[in-house]
């Protein structure tokens, strides 16, 4: 089972692919769930510990916006975990605020300077879109190592 | 606050123990419901807390139950029924729309992505039928895209 990192981190598409193809997506939820399950944080993911800036800072300098520093502080472990990447070219429902479409930049560079399998694709917008869509993730994900069939 | 009241907070909300998971299931099917969903969970797996909203479900438990009750679910319609994880459990009110009045944030983008899983079931559909998956990845990617001489060669020689 590999992990793979899934741009936008918060993909319902994505993420249902991954697992059902016998990976593990590392999205958005896992970094969040992890904040939400600490004990002392009120408001997560918007409320962040000491810690958080340091981690971010690995990721991008000091005079970044502080905003992306704090959601690299969320994507960059799991760019650095992540053993595969599927990006989606087309992702409007990743728009955001200036500090959202910077992070979503970063996270595409730090992901492209790894040396690891990466599939860009666009949504698929007819039936046919939607099975070259669904076989090449399935073709992608079976290249992995412990990859199973759906 | 010290560290075994913020501890005792915490653990005063519902879901948010470690080890718990929560997972949205979607379903996109017009023989399966979100009710008939809940029911057939709540059959098999007792002890996880399990929320019916429109699109389907939501539910929270320990990881190893939760995983467990998905990949049941699933057996219902596999084509047509999505599954992801969430970080907040259900009904938290730092999340929950009840308390922050308008949408949940994250809502507009399952509205997106749930107006294009009906492509995303028909691929998956096509798995399992491995002759119209090759007839369609062989066709040309997008109108835009020019035509190969290979390809045109071919259709010259078979026309």
């Amino acid at each position: 089972m590999a992990k793979v990192f899934i741009y936008p981190g918060t993909s319902l598409i994505l993420s249902d692919l991954v697992s059902r193809f016998g990976h593990r997506p590392l999205g958005s939820a896992l970094s969040v769930r992890e904040k939400v399950q600490t004990a002392g944080l009120d408001s997560p993911p918007l409320q962040i510990t000491p810690e958080d800036p340091k981690k971010g800072l690995r990721f991008a300098a000091v005079e970044v916006p502080s905003g992306v520093r704090g959601r690299m502080s969320l994507h960059g472990p799991q760019i650095e975990e992540a053993e595969a990447g599927i990006i989606i070219l087309d992702a409007d429902l990743a728009f955001g605020c200036m500090g959202c479409a910077r992070t979503n930049e970063l996270v595409r560079f730090l992901l492209h300077q790894r040396d690891i399998p990466i599939l860009e694709l666009t949504y698929p917008r007819s039936d046919e879109e939607g099975i070259r869509f669904v076989a090449a993730i399935r073709d992608f994900l079976s290249a992995l190592a412990g990859g199973a069939a759906a | 606050m010290s560290e075994a009241a913020a501890a005792d907070r915490v653990s005063a909300r519902p879901g948010v123990q470690p080890g718990t998971a929560t997972k949205y299931v979607f379903v996109d099917s017009p023989e399966l419901t979100a009710a008939d969903l809940a029911l057939r969970g709540y059959e098999i797996a007792p002890g996880v807390q399990i929320k019916e909203t429109c699109f389907g479900l939501m539910i929270t438990g320990p990881e190893a139950d939760v995983e467990r009750l998905v990949d049941e679910l699933r057996l219902l319609d596999p084509d047509r029924i999505f599954v992801k994880d969430r970080g907040f459990p259900p009904g938290d009110e730092r999340r929950c729309r009840a308390n922050l009045g308008g949408a949940r944030p994250g809502f507009y983008g399952h509205e997106n992505e749930m107006r294009l899983v009906r492509y995303i079931s028909s691929g998956l559909r096509a798995l399992r039928d491995p002759k119209k998956a090759d007839l369609l990845r062989a066709k040309p990617r997008s109108p835009d895209e020019p035509l190969s001489v290979e390809r045109l060669n071919t259709i010259i020689q078979e026309s």
